[in-house]
């Protein structure tokens, strides 16, 4: 264990290759963990499917690949679009009816919903760890760096689509309406709003974000029908690391979630990764724990 | 006949039924055994979530964390564990009688200890986080420790112990885990049956109505939270030592710190016979498990979609569960008093 620390301090290059992969994969994270926000700040729902939304836009890309032999990279609009429905078909089953009731209830109810997800996922495709081929090939740089093509595509993508939605929010008059029912959704409701459309919208713009980041998942890592928990934690992690309504915050920790997973697997070995997450939960549960301790002190 | 009779009765025929059912259905002798250790989820559950209105998500730790302590004092007694362990089942474990049920006892009686140990100090951290938080950490700890004790090749990471086997014939281990874990089923319900009627109950009552007032009354929130987060962890560890012997093998992911199979049923058991009620987990634990076996049965490889539709459905829909429901639709049953006359009736009058 020590001497894989050792090891990086030795071959200083090994380090910019765990870097820029945990850059490239936690730019992916950002975009889960920035839909948890939105949908939490919003409607005040916790969703834990939302790994389970990552990992079904993963399968799209992969059926396509497999299936119809379709380079996985178009799968990037397709996913978007299926997602987005799938989730206004979940807002009108599920989460229509949990929105204002205690947040234990939604917590319960997505992860109910990400339970029946899972299984169908394992029924339809099986429980083989997959991964889509987009056909990009590898570089090599400083020598010894590997740089996979697929994965500096892909943070490009993430962040024209972080762009994309941010702009979306601040200038479309959906994106106005989802911001004022955040606020006050009474005083929405009175100057006109109709939020329960909105609520279902900002649910499915959550999902549709998670389809596109699961076709990146699926091109850059692997997926697997029971790992949308992983995700789910990640994107926890991420948010209550950044407090919500923090986009910078958001996009900072979910880049550091993926480099400091990148270390812990590599320092501590491979099965310590999904530890590694887990663990960051609880010390950033601990953390904000004892921040809130002293804001009680200080306002007493 | 009076109502103390009447309860004495319903005891006595529950009572009758259950020692009767391992030799009557004998077919069915694991469904059932695993229906004692489902209530006793339940109700573990219920103290914490429904009476002190701490939802966690994170109870099945004690089970799992019971569980692995007791294998290791067992196998500790007579092997070296981590010889043992790296060996993956090719020592062979041939215990006498008076050696396995030493062992069985002493493991279970550190199990416990143990487990409650673990719950005071994880109090420490749980227990500052408030509502979906502590949800969400209590989830958090659980997965943890699966994926850390998964790592861990002292007690044989991902490829788990096997545990002795029931000296004897395999048929009177069935009986004997039944009666175990029946025992451990009803000595918990009429502890927490008890406790409910105390100060205590009252205390942590208290604390899911309002806690910022009943700290503001005087009563110690935090040591009444911890201790009634140990009692959960002491006999869930005591299930947890059981169930690996029962199961013979052990292993984190599925069988200990098994969040999906058994850490999420038993806040769904608990909402689906109604929270916060002394009978409700009972009822819902039976109601889940029939449900489970029957799709088990006939919906074999579609089980779980099924399962984590009763979740939502539960959760969503009928929160209030059947005792809750029962509570509203026959007040009188439960000795809830209904007032008849509203206020502004009486303002009429006067």
């Amino acid at each position: 264990m020590l001497a894989n620390f050792q090891l990086l301090a030795a071959v200083p290059v090994l380090n910019v290759q765990l870097l820029l992969d945990g850059l490239m994969i936690g730019s992916i994270f950002a975009l889960a963990a920035y839909g948890l926000a939105l949908v939490w700040g919003v409607m005040n729902v916790k969703n834990l499917a939302q790994g389970e939304f990552v990992i079904v836009g993963g399968y799209i890309a992969f059926y396509m690949y497999r299936d119809l032999g379709i380079n996985p990279l178009w799968a990037l609009p397709v996913a978007f679009l299926v997602m987005f429905g799938f989730g206004w078909l979940m807002y009108l089953l599920i989460v229509r009816y949990v929105i204002g009731r205690d947040l234990f209830t939604s917590l319960l109810a997505t992860f109910g919903a990400a339970i029946v997800i899972q299984q169908l996922l394992n029924l339809i495709f099986g429980p083989d760890v997959q991964t889509a081929d987009s056909g990009l090939g590898t570089r090599l740089i400083l020598g010894s760096v590997t740089v996979q093509e697929i994965r500096v595509l892909s943070f490009v993508i993430a962040g024209l689509l972080a762009l994309m939605v941010v702009l979306f929010m601040k200038n479309s008059r959906m994106g106005q309406a989802i911001r004022a029912t955040a606020q006050d959704p009474r005083a929405a409701r009175v100057m006109g709003i109709d939020t329960d459309k909105v609520y279902a919208f900002t649910f499915s713009l959550n999902a549709a974000i998670c389809g596109a980041a699961g076709v990146l998942i699926s091109m850059i890592w692997v997926i697997q029908p029971f790992y949308g928990i992983a995700h789910s934690i990640r994107s926890f992690v991420i948010v209550v690391a950044a407090g919500l309504g923090n986009l910078p915050g958001v996009i900072v920790s979910a880049l550091g979630l993926g480099v400091l997973e990148q270390y812990g697997g590599f320092g501590l070995g491979a099965e310590f990764q999904q530890a590694v997450v887990v663990g960051l939960l609880i010390v950033v549960l601990i953390i904000r724990q004892i921040m809130q301790a002293r804001h009680r002190q200080v306002v007493q | 006949m009076t109502r103390a009779q009447n309860k004495l009765l319903s005891y006595g025929a529950i009572g009758i039924v259950s020692i009767a059912a391992p030799f009557v259905f004998d077919s069915y002798i694991s469904q059932l055994t695993m229906l004692w250790v489902m209530v006793l989820f339940a109700i573990t559950w219920d103290a914490m979530g429904g009476q002190m209105g701490y939802n966690s998500l994170g109870n099945i730790f004690f089970f799992g964390a019971g569980m692995y302590i007791s294998a290791v004092v067992q196998i500790g007694l007579h092997y070296d564990v981590a010889e043992y362990t790296a060996a993956y089942g090719a020592i062979k474990v041939d215990f006498s009688e008076q050696e396995y049920f030493t062992g069985l006892f002493l493991g279970t009686i550190v199990a416990a200890v143990g487990s409650v140990i673990m719950a005071v100090i994880l109090s420490w951290i749980v227990f500052g986080l408030r509502g979906p938080y502590f949800a969400i950490g209590t989830l958090g700890i659980a997965l943890a420790a699966g994926e850390l004790v998964g790592a861990w090749e002292y007690v044989g990471a991902g490829s788990g112990i096997s545990l002795p086997v029931f000296p004897g014939e395999p048929e009177p281990g069935e009986i004997f885990f039944y009666f175990a874990f029946f025992l451990a089923a009803v000595l918990t319900f009429f502890f927490f049956r008890w406790l409910y009627r105390t100060r205590f109950g009252l205390a942590i009552n208290a604390i899911r109505d309002d806690e910022e007032k009943a700290e503001a009354m005087g009563i110690r929130t935090m040591r009444y939270k911890t201790i009634t987060w140990s009692m959960s962890a002491f006999f869930l560890g005591i299930c947890g030592s059981l169930f690996g012997n029962y199961n013979i093998f052990i292993e984190p992911l599925e069988v200990a710190f098994a969040t999906v199979v058994f850490g999420i049923p038993m806040v769904v058991m608990s909402l689906l016979g109604g929270k916060g009620t002394l009978w409700g987990p009972v009822i819902g634990a039976i109601l889940y498990h029939v449900i489970k076996e029957a799709t088990w049965t006939y919906l074999l490889g579609w089980q779980w979609v099924a399962l984590g539709l009763l979740i939502i459905i539960s959760v969503v829909f009928f929160q209030q569960g059947i005792m809750g429901w029962a509570q509203e639709k026959w007040p009188e049953l439960f000795g809830i008093e209904v007032e008849e006359s509203p206020p502004e009736a009486e303002r009429e009058a006067a």
